[in-house]
């Protein structure tokens, strides 16, 4: 192998003038960030209804949700990502979508609402399992008890579903800050982007890459432990996922 | 008479040949010759869509203006070696892939576009240089922008991570223009936003804005400024760092192409006839400093040392 390794190349300074290349790094790593929870926060919410829709005995309300799940998981999620950057705006209304093209940071919103919708459909099918889990008789106990099928949900079912699909869910947790690097497709320069950017300017490849994957391993990390935390505090004696 | 003559000759000659590859195995081959000698192949790396300088044709073979100079220097290493075969291998890189395979002596020769700078000589070496390029921006005629100053408020794309948009953001500054500047991941995602609106110019080498315009829907609605961020800045074919036996073969191949008739015949070949595979005309005369430069073929990675005068 013949490489010239550098490791202080960190130190020195970047050649886009804003800071040092570990300031980078570092300012890739908090879009990174940013773009996560906006994705994560959005899968949730969505994810929940849909989660729940699956569930109802409504016919329609399971068709709707079955569609949005099959629609938003079989697709790559580069291909939609380009579909809502690129696509969207050429079928919208002329002036709809020159707005839409210029609104400042749309690559940013465009990452955390495309990523957010796609991990949806997978916290929604995470949902439907943990629901599906529950014996049936719980369902029927809160119908016995005079709850609607909303107030079933919320007091009854979803508390324990939650509980239950928790572990899936940190690993889904993780999948969206690692697919938010997809996003580099729509210049949205993350973490990813940067440490590409790093190569091309330093020509210190296994550096730049080196640092960026510890930088996702360390916010992985933090996200694993807080999440172990969140699964012990929220846990019940004496069901499933308590002791 | 005459059959007998050349047999003579033959076995005259032998000899002599056998001294002369005894010379060269005496030298010691390093590096990269010895590699070459010891496998008989030569791998190039190639980019897949560097138009005009390396790419993909309608057969997906590489094809272009740095892979006709690396035919160019396969010959020379092979006489060199005195090797009677020489296998060409060819392996696709990218930007971010041609550093490790050239260090992890995957490829022997990066031949592409790779823009030769004091930063990337700490990695790697270069050769002559083939190609001078400056970044400029295209936009489309409608939009009526001619200087960098006309950019003024706009947004305006360019890829992330080049020294396109590093000139770009320090024209920004400098100027004082309030650009709102938006990054793209490649060149052509680049180009897209100027054809889609999102942008209404983009910052690129201006031979890559070239190429672009000639593959577009509408080539007569774009136009790439006179005004150019930078000086122009060469292009090199790559090699390993630290392999002076192997660079000097490089370089005395790449030097005589240029000096010839025959750099010239290359360059019109790529940059002013219609190329494979959709017959793309870039029309890109050769500009004085590339032709000073082919007199007198140099390896420096500092754009003042590219003057036309």
């Amino acid at each position: 192998m013949n490489y010239h390794w550098n490791w202080r190349i960190f130190w020195e300074p970047a050649p886009n003038g804003t800071g040092t290349y570990l300031d980078m790094l570092l300012s890739g790593l908090v879009l990174t960030i940013e773009t996560a929870i906006c994705a994560w926060i959005i899968a949730l919410a969505f994810g929940s209804v849909v989660g729940v829709l699956r569930t109802l005995p409504s016919k329609t309300a399971s068709w709707i949700s079955f569609a949005y799940v099959e629609f938003f998981r079989n697709m790559p999620l580069l291909v939609q990502l380009f579909l809502w950057f690129f696509v969207l705006p050429e079928l919208l209304p002329r002036s709809w979508g020159l707005w839409l093209k210029q609104i400042p940071n749309a690559p940013f919103y465009t990452a955390a609402i495309g990523i957010g919708l796609f991990m949806s459909a997978r916290v929604a099918e995470q949902l439907r399992a943990g629901i599906g889990s529950l014996p049936r008789g719980q369902k029927l106990a809160a119908t016995a008890l005079g709850l609607t099928t909303l107030q079933g949900y919320r007091y009854v079912l979803l508390p324990m579903a939650f509980r239950i699909i928790m572990p899936p869910l940190t690993s889904e947790f993780l999948s969206t800050i690692k697919n938010t690097s997809v996003a580099i497709t729509i210049g949205l320069i993350e973490l990813t982007g940067e440490a590409r950017a790093m190569q091309e300017f330093s020509f210190q490849v296994f550096e730049a890459f080196t640092a960026a994957t510890l930088l996702y391993l360390l916010i992985n990390i933090v996200v694993v432990i807080g999440m172990r935390f969140l699964e012990r505090g929220l846990a019940i004696p004496g069901y499933i996922t308590g002791k | 008479m005459k059959r007998l003559r050349m047999i003579g000759l033959v076995i005259g000659l032998a000899p002599a040949a056998a001294f002369c590859a005894g010379q060269v195995n005496a030298e010691e081959l390093t590096g990269t010759l010895k590699k070459i000698k010891e496998t008989g192949a030569i791998t190039i790396g190639y980019r897949d869509s560097s138009i005009p300088f390396s790419y993909l044709d309608d057969n997906q073979k590489p094809i272009g203006f740095a892979i006709d100079i690396c035919y160019r220097i396969v010959d020379a290493v092979k006489k060199e070696l005195k090797l009677d075969k020489l296998v060409v291998e060819f392996n696709p890189v990218t930007s971010s892939t041609r550093i490790p395979l050239l260090a992890n002596g995957t490829i022997d020769l990066e031949c592409g576009s790779t823009t030769n700078n004091a930063d990337r000589q700490k990695q790697v070496w270069f050769t002559n240089t083939h190609f001078l390029t400056a970044t400029r921006f295209v936009s489309k005629k409608s939009s009526k922008l001619s200087s960098i100053d006309d950019l003024k408020g706009r947004s305006v794309v360019s890829t992330s991570g080049t020294t396109n948009i590093k000139q770009l953001t320090e024209a920004n500054a400098a100027r004082n223009l309030g650009i709102n500047i938006i990054p793209a991941k490649e060149h052509a995602e680049s180009f897209l936003m100027v054809e889609t609106d999102r942008a209404v110019a983009a910052v690129l080498d201006d031979i890559l804005l070239a190429s672009f315009v000639a593959g577009s829907k509408d080539p007569d609605a774009y136009v790439i400024s006179k005004d150019a961020f930078s000086k122009p800045e060469p292009y090199g074919i790559m090699l390993r760092k630290d392999d002076p036996d192997f660079k000097k073969v490089v370089d005395g191949a790449t030097a005589a192409l240029y000096q010839s008739a025959d750099g010239q015949k290359l360059y019109d070949k790529w940059l002013m006839q219609k190329i494979p595979p959709k017959g793309l005309n870039l029309n890109v005369p050769i500009g004085a400093e590339l032709k000073k430069e082919f007199a007198k073929p140099s390896d420096s990675p500092d754009p003042d040392s590219y003057t036309a005068m």
